[in-house]
């Protein structure tokens, strides 16, 4: 893994593959799970992963405050790396970092495929559209995030030291950056027409954070946007259905 | 040496019908208002009567939680500040990062400073981690956010000239200006907790008292000396009134009625566990290596990481769910038993930890009746409190 310095922000940065430009966004957790889908998708195109301010081994500058700090770095990530009519891949909240990155300049995003993605709050407010993952028991969290948990959710008790730090330092980023308004940008769902790029929307039949009925109602919302949903899969299809995720991602790609 | 008698003023007849968890996620069907009207009117004739007896004030504040009623903890002071007219007034305290407003209790300790002739004291907490689901408080940020709340509300009771401009990182007002200002000059006196060394430092830094609960015979010297040693290297005595501690106290003409009473106060240790497993850690909070303990564990589905730990002397830990009084002694919590013992246990407590001028008392706990804790704060008034004169 590489690294990059940029607006005061040290990250890692993994590239892999060459061709057409995917900046793939990663989720709060699983990180080390996405690896498979990443190497299939190096097959066919360049594939750049920043590992977010806070996560991983980056730093995170203080100033950085919100998600349009880390959508705003990215912009000129696109700049700085000169990638050309680049696809964005968010999942969960790199989704989130994907669809501000949209709103703000829809003219640098050629496609976008946004999987589980938080960011936009559609439903009232005494809807929940995001599971409130911080005060659940730890076995009903991991059964919202994973169709078959004992497979693919991490197991916390089996990490080695450093890995459980950065499991905990990612937790607490992820909170720092959607606490309160939670896991969303209550700006976004005014600006939704700014979205115009055609969309992918890859979601898990049993995802249990962000429901597939939120999906369809995200679908609604977009201008051009379509949804696959995926069986047996919960919150990360690209971890749970490889075969199937990298299929309907490629051949969206392609279209 | 201080006396300040504090009650949480529980709501111990929901308790056996609420189970597992007595905090955040129970329904408040469970507590009917009228026996709550009662329960809140009692607690505050036993703080009343401290007037009488000597014995100083100290209120506080949870929310959503059957074993504390009080939810707002300046609305005690402001009544305490009226019906009584002697003794101090401590609130420890205001979870100053869980407000939204700081002004306003900026403007809230002024007034009941006022109100009570300047008898206010004036605590800021971080809170236990149970506050942060109620307050939706971003805990990532929660000390970042005290510190400023901190500043802006020092400043906001010692400007006289009007109104003044903050823009901070977390408050923003145009147009500060507190009336009336504190009775007390510049301000009242300022108390913060700490349940660490690394908070002790900063608070001798700002020179205030600090208040320590639950931390019991083997981690209160740590935090104790950490004070002095900072106070030291800024060429500061640190007084013994600059140290709070938190005893559980039990006082009775026979040992038998003295640990009677101090087994029923108890309950407010032994339910200190009774809550959801995962209102301990919301991400942030606590330090990353105790996070990441309670994450491991979880994910074992192991028994459970406690956030506050209690301990015996020989460093052995206390089941505080089935504690005894004698263990409870052991670990430095409780102080039970005659007068004497009280104070030989107090004195030996002192000694070890270097001395402190404030004995934050929880004269009234758990199930123990208004009879029986008036009957406490009695004994302890004529029989403990002279003496205590003897210790700083």
């Amino acid at each position: 893994m590489g690294r990059l310095e940029m607006r005061g922000a040290s990250l890692e940065l993994l590239s892999r593959g060459s061709g057409r430009p995917v900046l793939f966004l990663h989720a709060e957790e699983a990180f080390e799970q996405n690896l498979p889908f990443l190497e299939r998708l190096a097959k066919k195109y360049r594939v750049i992963v920043p590992r977010h301010p806070g996560f991983g081994g980056s730093a995170l500058p203080p100033e950085f405050r919100t998600v349009a700090d880390l959508a705003l770095l990215y912009l000129d990530l696109l700049d700085e790396l000169e990638l050309k009519d680049p696809i964005l891949v968010g999942s969960s909240f790199g989704g989130w970092i994907a669809t501000e990155m949209c709103v703000y300049s829809p003219e640098r995003i050629a496609r976008l495929v946004l999987v589980g993605s938080l960011g936009v709050k559609l439903g009232g407010r005494e809807d929940r559209d995001f599971a409130d993952i911080y005060f659940m028991p730890h076995e009903e969290l991991r059964r919202r995030l994973y169709a078959d948990p004992e497979r693919w959710s991490p197991d916390f008790s089996k990490l080695s030291e450093a890995d459980l730090q950065i499991a905990g330092r990612d937790r607490q980023s992820m909170a720092y950056f959607g606490w309160r308004p939670y896991m969303h940008n209550p700006l976004l769902r005014k600006w939704m027409h700014r979205v115009r790029m055609p969309t992918l929307l890859v979601w898990g039949e049993q995802d249990g954070f962000v429901s597939p009925a939120y999906a369809k109602s995200l679908a609604a919302a977009l201008p051009q946007a379509e949804l696959c949903t995926i069986a047996k899969a919960g919150h990360f299809p690209q971890i749970e259905q490889l075969e199937e995720t990298v299929g309907v991602v490629e051949s969206f790609i392609r279209s | 040496m201080k006396v300040w008698h504090f009650s949480e003023m529980a709501y111990h007849p929901g308790w056996d019908q609420l189970g597992h968890s007595l905090r955040n996620s129970i329904p408040s069907r469970v507590a009917d208002p009228k026996i709550v009207a009662d329960l809140l009117n009692r607690y505050l004739d036993e703080w009343a009567l401290c007037d009488e007896l000597g014995i100083n004030i100290m209120v506080n504040e949870h929310h959503a939680s059957a074993t504390c009623l009080d939810a707002v903890c300046t609305v005690p002071l402001a009544i305490l500040a009226r019906e009584t007219k002697k003794v101090r007034l401590l609130c420890l305290g205001m979870p100053i990062a869980n407000r939204y407003d700081a002004v306003r209790v900026a403007e809230e300790y002024s007034m009941i400073d006022v109100i009570s002739r300047g008898r206010v004291e004036m605590g800021f907490v971080k809170g236990s981690p149970l506050e942060i689901a109620p307050a939706n408080s971003s805990p990532v940020d929660l000390m970042e956010r005290f510190w400023e709340a901190h500043d802006l509300i020092l400043k906001a009771m010692t400007t006289q000239d009007g109104p003044f401009n903050w823009e901070g990182k977390f408050f923003h007002y145009r147009q500060v200006n507190v009336w009336p200002r504190p009775y007390q000059a510049p301000h009242p006196p300022v108390w913060i907790t700490c349940g660490s060394q690394g908070t002790a430092t900063v608070v001798a830094e700002k020179g205030y008292v600090i208040g320590v609960l639950n931390t019991g015979y083997t981690r209160t010297p740590g935090i104790f000396n950490a004070y002095r040693k900072r106070a030291a290297e800024l060429g500061r005595a640190a007084a013994p009134d600059r140290f709070a501690y938190m005893a559980l106290i039990g006082v009775g003409a026979t040992k038998e009625e003295g640990y009677r009473r101090a087994h029923q106060i108890a309950d407010y240790s032994r339910t200190t566990p009774r809550a959801n497993g995962w209102d301990f850690d919301p991400p942030g909070y606590n330090p990353l290596p105790l996070s990441t303990k309670i994450m491991a564990s979880a994910a074992a589905k192991g028994p459970g990481v406690s956030v506050f730990p209690v301990e015996r002397r020989d460093g052995t830990r206390v089941d505080v769910t089935k504690a005894t009084v004698d263990e409870f002694i052991d670990a430095g919590l409780v102080f039970a038993g005659t007068p004497d013992m009280v104070y030989d246990q107090m004195k030996e407590f002192y000694d070890h930890v270097g001395g402190f001028g404030h004995l934050l008392m929880m004269g009234q706990g758990g199930y123990i009746s208004h009879a029986e804790t008036v009957a406490n704060l009695k004994l302890f008034s004529k029989e403990v409190l002279p003496r205590l004169s003897d210790l700083g």
